[in-house]
């Protein structure tokens, strides 16, 4: 398996990350070395063996289904790019 | 002034107590050499002169009530990934750039509790992604040992802060050696902790299951001291565990007679450079003499930590770092098409090369099709590298190696070819991939002068028994007392 060219704008879209025809080469060759090294793990027998998607292996807590913080609103949209009447503003979506 | 950039944690406190000095000198004293030395070294990001003597007077009107804590008046450095109110808390990156945070990370609520004053906030790579601080969107960091070579990273700041005695102690995090391969490189102690026990409530998320604080300083007993502030329950973070505080200077005067280390002879093997090689080996010479009695042990999975690392870390960071769309906070491109536009150009603009690429393999390994031969084969893998360790804790107390594979290397040496870059973090990150905690502590010099690091793992919760071993060590050696030559002329 090896990444593409095709690959990259692929997932560069899913990612949201623009990547220009003038980019796409070098971004290309620096993620296809990476992957060759990644490679190296389809050399080892796992079978049987179960995923371990957390250092110690244990499950994440639960926490009560209520509310526990404060209304600082004004505060967190202080810092935001573009903000109207307590909304967060993004260009149109849907004419 | 010298004896004050020596001194340790505990011996500062005491000086502030008994009025020797005053929170406000002292703050004085670690800024004046910040505006002196850090031009060149560049380990600051954020230092606000005025803001960290105000701290420094509320602590001293505590020390005049007779209420001082354990830290009360001591200034601290704090890495740029903390959320702290009221000051930038960029992680590095220019997405960033212009973040005031609204609100404290519940290590910065720890050690304002604990009467800390913040003397700044450190460099770092860009989201804590890199071996070598080059990556900073604020310009790379320079070892004070040597300021044509790298201090490591992603925690080159904190690192290289107190290699040079610009602060008495820093916090920092490792996602797969960003405490312990900087510390290593600048000739520091730095500690990552079992996962979970420090919060990660603030700490702005690269890869959750790997992530974790961790106290930086010049000696062991700081180390303990530190972690005796950030380690404890937090119900903020879903993966902080619930366990009795303990104190984890408590053993620090044990001796080790008798002490089990297991050396992992894939660690001995090829790709270590022989001036580690030679520095570590005395190490080991020097806990035999203390009483340690070595064991051959083997983590055979731990020759794959690397790609499964660079697999789990990305795909974990693929996901955290969707939040930056240029919405809520941070940066947002100036001109754009459509919605879809803007977050790719906001995206595009916001983060370096290095956060693009670990964002693309991320999304890559998550995609539909590829999921079971990359994620799932590398989380197999995983649990793979964790039963070696388990395996190798029956027969041992603590496992040691070198922290790196090579001294600090020179600027520019990598940051061209990441797999190069990628393969420095062999010896750390499957600490992290199996959530121990391990540490680095100076054990001597290779090439051209620069530190080596011992690196030294526990099992899960044995920090307590892992500082002890390393102050042992301390109390019989003095390579952690060394000073950078240059620093005073630098």
């Amino acid at each position: 398996m090896t990444i593409s060219l095709d690959d990259v704008r692929r997932v560069a879209y899913l990612a949201r990350i623009e990547v220009t025809d003038a980019e796409v080469v070098a971004v290309h060759e620096k993620l296809a070395g990476v992957f060759g090294m990644i490679e190296q793990m389809q050399k080892i027998d796992t079978e049987g063996v179960e995923p371990m998607s957390h250092g110690q292996d244990i499950p994440l807590r639960q926490r009560a289904d209520k509310v526990t913080e404060i209304d600082r609103h004004e505060a967190f949209q202080a810092i935001a790019p573009q903000v109207e009447n307590s909304l967060y503003l993004v260009p149109r979506v849907i004419e | 002034m010298s004896s004050i950039q020596q001194a340790g944690l505990a011996e500062l406190a005491t000086m502030l107590r008994d009025r020797k000095i005053s929170s406000v000198e002292l703050t004085q004293h670690f800024l004046d050499r910040i505006a002196e030395f850090d031009r060149v070294l560049n380990a600051f990001i954020t230092v606000d002169r005025e803001r960290s003597l105000a701290g420094a007077r509320d602590a001293d009107k505590v020390i005049a009530a007779g209420k001082a804590g354990a830290l009360t008046g001591i200034p601290i450095a704090h890495k740029d990934i903390f959320c702290t109110r009221g000051w930038l808390t960029s992680c590095g990156s220019k997405m960033l750039a212009n973040f005031i945070s609204p609100y404290d990370a519940h290590l910065i609520e720890r050690f304002a509790e604990a009467g800390a004053v913040i003397l700044g906030k450190t460099n770092m790579d860009e989201f804590a992604m890199g071996s070598s601080t080059e990556t900073s969107f604020f310009g790379p960091v320079k070892n004070p040992w040597d300021t044509g070579a790298v201090p490591g990273g992603s925690s080159g700041g904190s690192a290289a802060c107190i290699a040079a005695r610009l602060a008495p102690a820093a916090t920092a995090t490792d996602t797969g050696g960003s405490i312990r391969q900087p510390a290593a490189f600048t000739g520091v102690c730095g500690l990552k902790p079992t996962y979970g026990l420090v919060s990660r409530y603030g700490m702005i998320a690269f890869a959750s299951s790997l992530d974790q604080a961790g106290p930086m300083a010049k000696s062991a007993a700081d180390v303990a001291q530190l972690l005796n502030v950030m380690a404890g329950f937090d119900a903020r973070d879903s993966t902080s565990v619930e366990r009795a505080a303990e104190d984890y200077a408590r053993d620090l005067g044990a001796p080790l007679a008798g002490l089990r280390i297991g050396l992992p002879r894939e660690y001995f093997g090829e790709g270590l450079a022989p001036d580690v090689g030679r520095a570590v080996e005395g190490a080991l010479a020097q806990f035999r003499k203390l009483g340690a009695l070595i064991v051959d042990i083997s983590l055979p999975a731990s020759g794959h930590a690397v790609p499964v690392y660079y697999v789990i870390a990305p795909a974990e960071a693929s996901s955290n770092l969707s939040r930056f769309d240029g919405v809520r906070y941070g940066h947002r491109a100036p001109a754009y098409a459509d919605l879809a536009d803007m977050y790719c150009k906001t995206r595009a603009q916001g983060f370096g090369d290095e956060v693009k690429r670990r964002i693309l393999i991320g999304t890559y390994v998550l995609s539909h099709g590829y999921y079971d031969a990359y994620y799932l084969k590398a989380q197999k893998i995983r649990r793979l590298i964790a039963r070696d360790y388990a395996d190798a804790f029956k027969r041992c107390d603590v496992i040691m190696g070198p922290t790196a594979p090579s001294v600090a290397f020179e600027f520019s040496a990598k940051s061209e070819d990441p797999v190069q870059m990628y393969l420095n973090d062999i010896y750390t990150v499957a600490a992290n991939l199996a959530g121990l905690p391990a540490m680095s502590i100076p054990c001597g010099f290779g090439d051209k002068g620069r530190p080596v690091g011992l690196q030294i793992t526990g099992d899960y919760f044995a920090e307590a028994k892992m500082l002890r071993v390393a102050h042992q060590y301390q109390l019989a050696t003095d390579w952690h007392a060394r000073v950078p030559q240059g620093v005073k002329g630098l």
